[in-house]
């Protein structure tokens, strides 16, 4: 399936009077991983939700796949809670997708266990996922989006709960296994940013607006110690203090 | 570790009846002693067991028809939202009626026998059974829904993988307090008017002086009513098999 560009075309949407957005624009490029960074509030989040087709918004503008394709069937989303099913194994969340669309099929389970694997999960697909600590859990959701196979995924600070090192480990899986899909994934935290982004976007202001369009071109997931990371990172957490204290 | 507690509890608690026995001096047709309810217990057990299988087939047959009616109509609100506007106020209406005031009505409709308690039961369990399944049903995720939804999920599907074992936990409250309450509705029905059962065994004894049969039908139905809550109680746990398996964990960190 063709991963699409996705287009922000003069959003407009308000909630109780106030304007998220007005005349918004951006461009997420296809097949490449986008990065939205800026203060809390800002609707980072509510463009996620634009683009999911989330019907409790109610915007004006068009917002659009670039080759054209059905929004429906070609979105999966991760949130910063795994929002794992307790009462299914791990195998069976990986599988939520299918389950939920009457599709399971033996191949699909080869397919499931194999991304266990390869994601160092496997013998705990029988598991309950309250039998899993925090970062085996967010990798087990991180499989079950994967497992979707859709071209677009959204990612809703999808790490930002773990600790350090599971945090890498995670960005390092996540941008291994999500290659040649548009990513657009909001994070509060420049360094993942840097790692694992092709375009960061810094957003600011009420309504909201692009503040830096920042390209990026070594692959990812980049090293903390990368020239282009080490060049770039100081910059980027300047302007976001900034930002945080206008 | 629960069982000795319990052991020490009952045994304290039926030393102090004991001694409020031996203290007040009061005449064993007002309060019997222990000694006394025991050697009735022991004497009329025949008896006693006839009228408790009575009973306990009420208490079953009332939780198993309240719990599966209960649980359609949760089922039904929630798949068909233009019945949950009429379906709703019907059910808070219904426990605005004392069930109680009902027995006589009730055993006017369904006679002297077992269906009159039965449908008593079923009255009294209906309530808590819906609307703890329902508000269940009513509280998952808004973001498990989310995901479902952009994941495709068939409305059906949904229901079965994510919305009832979402509302598994409450509908296990619900199923407890259903417990505790079905042999109240068994025992009120025996009493306006029946043939057999503790309820009205207790009666019978109670017209009759035999006030030591009475306090023995009574420990009887406290044993059932206690089981009861028991089995309810590990069938619950079993359901959602899930929460234990996280307190289990919690506890070994």
């Amino acid at each position: 399936m063709i991963s699409p560009a996705i287009i922000f075309e003069d959003i407009t949407l308000g909630f109780s009077g106030k304007k998220l957005f007005a005349g918004f624009s951006m461009e997420v490029p296809a097949e490449h991983c986008t990065c939205l960074l800026g203060p809390s509030g800002c609707g980072k989040s509510t463009m996620l939700g634009l683009v999911s087709c989330n019907c409790r918004l109610k915007f004006s503008g068009r917002l659009r796949f670039l080759p054209e394709i059905s929004h429906a069937a070609s979105i999966s989303w991760m949130a910063q809670d795994d929002l794992l099913l307790p009462w299914l194994t791990v195998i069976d969340n990986v599988l939520l997708g299918a389950r939920l669309r009457g599709e399971v099929r033996p191949t699909l389970k080869d397919k499931a266990q194999q991304l266990l694997a390869e994601a160092g999960l496997e013998g705990k697909g029988g598991l309950l996922p309250g039998q899993l600590s925090g970062g085996m859990r967010q990798r087990v959701a991180l499989l079950r989006t994967l497992m979707e196979e859709r071209p677009v995924i959204l990612m809703d600070e999808p790490f930002s709960a773990l600790d350090a090192l599971s945090r890498v480990r995670l960005q390092n899986l996540a941008a291994r296994l999500t290659k040649g899909k548009t990513v657009l994934m909001v994070t509060h935290d420049p360094m993942e940013a840097l790692r694992l982004a092709d375009r960061i976007i810094v957003l600011h202001g009420h309504p909201v607006r692009i503040a830096t369009v920042l390209d990026l071109h070594g692959a990812t997931p980049r090293d903390p110690a990368d020239p282009e990371v080490q060049q770039i990172y100081p910059q980027l957490l300047g302007q976001l203090m900034a930002e945080a204290e206008s | 570790m629960s069982g000795i507690r319990f052991l020490i509890l009952a045994s304290g608690l039926t030393a102090f009846w004991q001694l409020v026995v031996m203290i007040t001096d009061v005449p064993p047709y007002i309060l019997p002693g222990p000694l006394p309810v025991v050697r009735a217990l022991i004497l009329h057990w025949p008896t006693l067991q006839n009228h408790l299988m009575t009973t306990l087939a009420e208490i079953l047959a009332g939780l198993v028809l309240g719990t599966v009616l209960g649980s359609c109509c949760a089922l039904t609100m929630i798949l068909l939202p233009l019945m949950r506007r009429w379906l709703l106020p019907i059910l808070v209406v219904s426990q605005a009626i004392p069930v109680f005031a009902l027995a006589p009505i009730l055993v006017l409709w369904f006679g002297y026998g077992m269906a009159s308690k039965v449908a008593m039961a079923v009255l009294i369990i209906f309530f808590p059974v819906t609307s703890s399944f329902y508000y269940g049903m009513r509280r998952t995720r808004p973001e498990l829904l989310e995901l479902a939804r952009i994941m495709g999920g068939r409305p059906l599907s949904v229901l079965r993988w994510i919305v009832i074992p979402s509302a598994l936990p409450a509908l296990g409250s619900g199923l407890g307090v259903a417990a505790a309450v079905a042999p109240i509705g068994a025992v009120v029905g025996e009493w306006v008017g029946s043939s057999s059962g503790l309820g009205y065994y207790m009666l019978h004894a109670n017209a009759r002086m035999q006030i030591d049969i009475m306090f023995a039908a009574l420990a009887v139905l406290s044993v059932v009513s206690l089981g009861l809550y028991f089995a309810v109680d590990t069938m619950v746990a079993r359901l959602i098999f899930w929460e234990k398996k996280e307190n289990e964990d919690e506890s070994v960190a």
